[in-house]
């Protein structure tokens, strides 16, 4: 062993020491960007339908906009958990049931009434907590070449018969499908409802997806045959894949089923925001005529539902849809939802 | 103790008593070692804080719940089928490679460990977007039994490197035979190497999140992820989170059953002696096909599904721009996270090894518990901890995330020190100290040298980790920050495989430098063959 050994040895761990110092700082510093005036935005709902409208809004009012992604009942609980501290302006998700359990937290400020002005009432909070920005329609997803359209269900508690035991894609995890669990438990009562869900566990066996990306996936590669999702996963999917690629079709329930739901996508502000005006601004522009313009333009397939825009894709008009009559405050928050599931034992 | 007759000698010595005292240790070593043992379980007790919370009825309903048991099945059977699947194919590929004339076994060496680089999401990405058969249970073994084998891979690697050829002589002289040979000393004596592999292998399975939910696959880790999203409920995720560390205590607990009493020790490069290796003869087409098979599928699938996915849909890809910045990020966070768990591991690898009194012992097998707990858990924890005790400071700051790493990574860091540490000869040491040396000096002319190559292997193995890991960077990721590994899954989640393929790319770039720096590494260490090859 050289002398020079130990003393490189001891410069090396200087340097490393120094390193991983800069390293830190760096790190620390990398994530508190510019002093310029900016909104911290917690989004639940999809990264690219959110990144194109962040853009949009960026340009168009010098406000940067960081974004923190995440699935919205996470980012709902997280709001919860921070409090007064917490750091987010603005809460963005796919479904109405988080923003209620945020409302009834006490978690959001008023918004704007010229912005609630912009969207039909019924898509909005009844307390005006919050903002409806876009809509869902829940359908079924299927796989002609494993089920014909004539053999699927009308309503959604034929998903339980046992004639389907084997062909059912479940993602009990996934938001999207609390609403419809919601719908059946008021139209039939809970009772029924569990018993329902426990059917639905039955046939769906080990078709037991994360979420609608998945069920949408699966039943379009022919691993299993239909199930329920929103419908825009399915033209998403479409647009993703190639049309090529796409071997399979969306089929409606019967008009007013209870799972056939209208679900609406929206926005608030938190009352803890330290840039009420920003972030005010932001919920503005979502429901501005630019901002449904993206909505309804981008891959983003939910209906625009404010400021009189109307969706260019080729999906049925949002006029044409024949929903069930559940109101936003009686989809709630999900709890009831959430724990029938439990129950079911199928989360 | 050969120090001690010496060490009065010379008169310069400050501390003339360099005694027999080897169990007990220092106090900064223990000092410094408790720290980290402290820091590394204070997610332990923040699910026990959590579920202690709920209530012992409601921990009692949901731990006995039906859904457990098949949490329990699906977790226990997948664990034990992928252990032993790596256990055979680490070991039979690490002695391929340390021990036979092999053609290309630098290749090799390089090749076979860089599987490890892939995330195991996208492998499980890949394989799932080329065969619907690829799902559920049997799609859960392919999946994690290509991702982790190296993690056998390299300990036994290291460990035959190490391994005194003279033992194989004279068993064979004692009449022997080849096989038993084999079975009795060579895998006798990476018997350790071997099943340290294997308790990260079953650890790593316990924790997985990403790969299982793109499979389909339901164990304790994807419920509990399901927990924490869907019902606001942190005290439901804890408890079931508190039934994955009991059995990841299982798997700890059996190890040292398993492994039994002796140490193989050598003098590092003085007693190296170059002896030839075994000769494969007929069976090296055989065994060249086999390895081949093995790489194309570990590897070539996700690469090769990576590639086809970017150009084969219809969306362009990302500008370069964002692939760079969330490049740049994974690199410094997993750079950083890495030194830290590397130092972190020094103490504790010391203390266990040279002090193996019941506490070290103890202590270093405390921290494995770590491994257990799913990335999520140890992400809340922190950041439950800054948001309520520590004021919000450092909430949702990439100091956080790189505590984490270290925290979540510190086992891998440990398993990399202590290898070197054990084969690092005490008695060197004894020398330099009964020689007039101080312990600094000691410290950094003697042991460090000899530690230096587990040290950086270390550190690689931490990186590559941190690189790859997805669920903590999910909860932990700075807001407006990121990584290649939470872009991936964002595009992926959406179906949106074209943009989500650059992502993969470029994690297995990065990760594949440390991969290849790592075989590298263990192929520049002193070999039973010499320079033979």
């Amino acid at each position: 062993m050289t002398a020079a050994q130990p003393r490189a040895l001891r410069a090396g761990w200087g340097a490393l020491a120094v390193a991983m110092a800069a390293g830190w700082l760096l790190a620390g510093c990398s994530a508190s960007s510019g002093s310029g005036q900016s909104i911290t935005l917690y989004n639940g709902q999809h990264a690219q339908t959110t990144e194109s409208l962040v853009s949009a809004f960026e340009k168009a009012t010098g406000i940067t906009v960081n974004v923190r992604s995440d699935d919205e009942d996470t980012l709902a609980d997280e709001v919860v958990s921070e409090g007064s501290r917490s750091p987010a302006d603005v809460i963005y998700t796919e479904n109405s049931p988080a923003l209620e359990y945020l409302q009834g937290n006490g978690l959001l400020a008023s918004v704007d009434p010229s912005t609630l002005a912009a969207t039909p009432n019924r898509y909005d909070s009844a307390q005006g907590d919050w903002v409806g920005v876009s809509a869902r329609v829940s359908v079924l997803i299927y796989n002609p070449s494993l089920i014909a359209e004539s053999q699927l269900p009308t309503s959604i508690l034929q998903l339980a018969d046992p004639r389907y035991q084997g062909d059912l894609a479940l993602a009990p995890g996934e938001t999207d499908f609390q609403p419809i669990v919601t719908s059946v438990a008021r139209t039939y009562g809970s009772a029924a409802a569990l018993t329902w869900l426990e059917g639905l566990k039955a046939n769906a066996g080990s078709h037991i997806y994360p979420d609608d990306e998945t069920i949408a996936d699966e039943v379009n590669r022919g691993v299993v045959a239909f199930g329920v999702v929103n419908q825009y996963y399915w033209y998403r999917m479409g647009a993703e894949l190639g049309s090529s690629n796409v071997h399979s079709k969306i089929a409606y329930f019967a008009p007013q089923d209870p799972g056939y739901v209208l679900d609406v996508s929206g926005a608030a502000v938190l009352r803890s925001s330290t840039h009420q005006a920003d972030a005010q601004k932001f919920l503005a522009f979502l429901v501005s005529k630019p901002g449904q313009e993206i909505t309804a333009h981008s891959d983003s397939f939910e209906y625009p539902i404010a400021s009189g825009v109307s969706t260019a894709q080729p999906e049925t008009p949002l006029g044409e849809l024949q929903p069930n009559s559940i109101t936003i405050p009686e989809l709630g928050d999900g709890s009831t939802a959430v724990s029938l599931m439990q129950k079911a034992g199928l989360l | 103790m050969i120090a001690t007759g010496v060490a009065a000698e010379p008169p310069a010595v400050a501390d003339p008593v360099v005694p027999a005292r080897r169990r007990l240790p220092p106090l900064f070593l223990l000092g410094a070692s408790g720290a980290v043992a402290v820091v590394l379980l204070a997610p332990l007790l923040f699910l026990l804080i959590e579920a202690s919370g709920s209530g012992a009825g409601t921990i009692a309903h949901l731990i006995w719940r039906p859904l457990t048991a098949t949490l329990l099945w699906n977790t226990v059977r997948l664990t034990v089928v992928v252990t032993a699947l790596c256990a055979v194919i680490g070991t039979l590929t690490a002695w391929l490679v340390e021990c036979t004339d092999l053609p290309g076994r630098r290749i090799w060496a390089v090749l076979l460990v860089i599987p490890f680089a892939i995330p195991d999401f996208v492998i499980s990405f890949g394989w799932a977007s080329i065969s619907t058969w690829v799902q559920g249970f049997q799609g859960a073994v392919l999946v994690m039994t290509l991702a982790v084998y190296p993690l056998v891979y390299l300990p036994v690697a290291a460990s035959l490197r190490g391994a005194d050829p003279g033992l194989e002589d004279a068993a064979r002289s004692l009449g022997l035979g080849r096989v038993r040979t084999f079975l009795r000393v060579t895998v006798g004596q990476a018997r350790g190497a071997i099943l340290g592999g294997c308790v990260l292998v079953a650890l790593v399975i316990l924790a997985e999140y990403g790969a299982f939910e793109i499979l389909g696959y339901q164990t304790f880790t994807t419920e509990i992820f399901t927990e924490f999203q869907v019902s606001f409920n942190v005290p439901t995720a804890c408890a079931l989170s508190l039934v994955l560390v009991v059995l990841g205590g299982v798997v700890l607990g059996a190890e040292p059953v398993a492994r039994g009493k002796g140490r193989a020790v050598r003098t590092g490069a003085q007693a190296q002696r170059a002896i030839r290796r075994h000769r494969l003869g007929r069976a090296t087409l055989p065994v060249l096909a086999a390895l081949a098979l093995l790489v194309a599928l570990a590897l070539g699938v996700p690469v090769g599904t990576s590639v086809y996915w970017m150009f084969a849909s219809g969306v362009p890809f990302l500008t370069g721009v964002s692939v760079l910045d969330a490049g740049w990020h994974t690199a410094l966070y997993s750079g950083v996270a890495a030194a830290l768990a590397t130092l972190l591991a020094l103490p504790v690898a010391l203390l266990a090894v040279r002090h193996s009194g019941r506490g070290g012992r103890l202590l270093e097998r405390s921290t494995y518990l770590v491994l257990a707990m799913p990335g999520i858990v140890i992400a809340l924890a922190i950041s439950y901890f800054a948001e309520r005790y520590a004021g919000g400071f450092g909430y949702q700051s990439a100091p956080l995330l790189i505590a984490a790493y270290a925290i979540l990574f510190f086992p891998l860091a440990l398993v990399g020190v202590r290898a070197s540490v054990a084969h690092a000869p005490v008695a060197l040491e004894e020398a330099a100290r009964s020689l007039g040396r101080r312990p600094d000096e000691v410290f950094l002319r003697v042991t460090l040298p000899l530690i230096g190559p587990g040290l950086a292997a270390a550190f690689c193995l931490v990186f590559l980790a941190c690189a790859t890991e997805l669920t903590a960077t999910l909860v932990l990721v700075p807001t407006g920050v990121q990584t290649l590994a939470t872009q991936f899954w964002a595009y992926q989640q959406n179906l949106s495989y074209g943009q989500a393929a650059p992502f993969a790319l470029v994690i297995i770039a990065i990760a594949a430098v440390p991969s290849y720096v790592l075989a590298r590494h263990f192929d520049r260490l002193p070999s039973r063959a010499g320079s033979a090859s």
